[in-house]
């Protein structure tokens, strides 16, 4: 069975022809499967953005193609807008884009777009909103009323509602406070998992990748330049820093330690298994 | 207790409190506030959304007026009306988008716009304009559009378009929010640049621990009052109390935290890298030794 998307041979060109000519993607090659939790990183202007608005046919490869299910999406132009619903894309700061007179109708808008019947419309919105944690009551509030945190959650509800395959969010936590991160990323890694929703990631904070991603995707200069595990990826932490990219701070602790001296391996990126290490090498002296 | 110098002081809140009008009769934002900034500081201002940090931000440079007690800005009150140029002189403001505050086409005729406004002379405003864009590292790109410059570079030139004014005070309420890591750091030696080499007063508030940490003092608010208040090694010691309040703590402090927790004797007080990396090779050195007198 095919990967759920699939690129071959993709680059973009912007402004082509016109002396802002710039390469934006070059001959990317990816294969994600049903299912995975990718985390795509890179330094901003590293065809990230570009990258994920090809995925849901929102822009056209200059070369190469955009599969879904083994399906070229510009295969049949009048069908591209279907490709929309199925991979449902999350933009940054979502909640500027909220503009109905309630969030129900807001949330409402994609199911509404997709010629749903009314029932299905009303219980898509709701198991939506239960998703993301907004009440019954809020539904039907002004949604700028909403606090930012859940104004950004209703955003995503939006897009949760059409039951997308492939769910893609571009910094969904971006400017949001510590608790309002970790609600947002707690709803997201409980859709991934109840639904069995492919998930792409798009963050610069290297904590939330670690702990969340199953998968990591590393993009430099249109290019992808690493793909792997957390651990694959964080251990290649110089490389990462020359990428302009931030390591955790936790491995940067432990290469620290590396340079002193001490015996440790450095692919530690989450407190805890830092905590873990530490402890077990300190039961190893006081045993 | 320090006496302070009444000279000395930038900012000064007294018992401030403030409710927006969409608010609830008892839901005041500032409730009896005070806080004391001194000339020269560099300071934080950590808090979740919603527990006054941008409310107080406001009262700064008298966007906001008191509903209670008096807010002073260099011995100014906020609340005199004849005075608010000179407030707003003394105390810059930088936001969250870049993209908002930039009103020209040519990052030099931005940077110029404040100056102009204050009908400063034509050579003096070149010198400022030329000043301020070399104190953000940003003097190559005066022709430059500013649409055309990444996030990092257009938030270094709203910070130049508010040291045109020549202030002695700059808020900044989470200017790095939208920027990538290396944007942030750009801003961030900014700032640290401008309060060590130009004296200038840095208020930052922001949601990155990270970036409290490298400031000389943290300020934490909760429900519109001052939680606690202190260096950053002082404040990010108070673990518990921080994660009651929907905050976190470098990852630094919450492994040592954890660690303490497990029973290891290990001093709370490392904050950066180096110094966490330290702490925790003091208490495993003897690994190191122990291995040398079995393998050697």
């Amino acid at each position: 069975m095919p990967g759920i998307i699939k690129t071959e041979g993709l680059s973009h060109v912007y402004g082509k022809g016109t002396p802002f000519e710039r390469k934006a993607l070059d001959n990317i090659d990816l294969e994600i499967e049903r299912g995975e939790f990718i985390g795509l990183i890179g330094h901003t202007g590293s065809g990230k953005s570009t990258l994920i608005q090809h995925l849901n046919g929102l822009l056209k490869p200059t070369e190469g193609r955009v599969l879904v299910d083994g399906k070229d999406i510009w295969e049949d132009i009048r069908k591209v807008r279907d490709i929309r619903f199925r991979v449902g894309l999350v933009f940054q700061y979502p909640e500027h884009q909220l503009f109905e007179e309630t969030v129900y109708k807001d949330i409402a808008f994609g199911p509404t777009n997709m010629g749903l019947e009314k029932y299905e419309i009303e219980e898509r919105v709701y198991e939506a909103a239960e998703f993301v944690g907004i009440s019954r009551e809020q539904l039907f509030r002004s949604p700028f009323e909403l606090s930012g945190g859940q104004k950004r959650r209703a955003a995503i509800a939006g897009v949760i509602a059409m039951r997308p395959d492939v769910l893609i969010l571009d910094e969904p936590t971006a400017g949001l406070d510590p608790a309002g991160r970790e609600e947002i990323l707690a709803r997201i890694r409980d859709y991934h998992a109840i639904r069995n929703t492919t998930v792409i990631l798009v963050t610069h904070n290297m904590e939330e990748i670690a702990r969340n991603a199953s998968r990591i995707i590393v993009m430099e200069k249109g290019r992808i330049r690493m793909t792997g595990t957390a651990h694959d990826v964080f251990s290649h932490a110089e490389d990462l820093r020359d990428m302009g990219l931030a390591v955790p701070q936790i491995t940067q602790v432990f290469l620290r330690l590396r340079e002193m001296g001490l015996d440790v391996d450095p692919s530690v990126y989450t407190v805890d298994q830092a905590k873990r290490k530490i402890l077990k090498m300190w039961r190893d002296v006081h045993a | 207790m320090t006496i302070v110098n009444a000279n000395d002081v930038i900012l000064r809140a007294e018992n401030l409190s403030y409710k927006y009008d969409s608010a609830s009769e008892e839901d005041f934002a500032l409730q009896g506030l005070n806080i004391t900034v001194r000339k020269g500081e560099f300071i934080a201002i950590l808090g979740h959304n919603g527990s006054g940090k941008s409310t107080l931000a406001k009262h700064f440079n008298a966007i906001l007026l008191p509903a209670g007690g008096k807010m002073y800005v260099a011995g100014m009150e906020t609340a005199d009306e004849n005075l608010i140029y000179s407030i707003r002189q003394t105390v810059g403001m930088v936001f969250q988008n870049p993209d908002n505050q930039i009103v020209a086409n040519i990052v030099e005729e931005d940077i110029a716009f404040a100056p102009e406004n204050l009908g400063v002379d034509p050579a003096e405003i070149r010198k400022r304009v030329d000043d301020a864009l070399k104190a953000v590292g940003m003097y190559e790109f005066k022709d430059h559009a500013p649409h055309m410059l990444s996030g990092g570079q257009k938030q270094r030139i709203a910070i130049a378009g508010v040291i045109a004014m020549m202030p002695q005070c700059i808020v900044l309420d989470e200017p790095t929010a939208m920027l990538d890591p290396v944007g942030r750091n750009e801003v961030l030696r900014t700032i640290r640049l401008l309060n060590r080499e130009y004296g200038i007063t840095i208020v930052l508030i922001t949601h990155h621990m990270e970036e409290a940490a490298i400031c000389d003092r943290v300020v934490v608010m909760e429900k519109g009052q001052i939680a606690t208040d202190g260096t950053p090694k002082e404040v990010f010691a108070q673990v518990e109390m921080l994660k009651s309040l929907g905050l976190t703590v470098p990852q630094t402090v919450e492994l040592i935290y954890m660690l303490r927790k497990e029973g290891i004797d290990i001093p709370l007080d490392a904050l950066s890298v180096e110094e966490c990396a330290e702490a925790i090779y003091n208490v495993l050195k003897p690994v190191g030794r122990d291995n040398d007198a079995r393998y050697n």
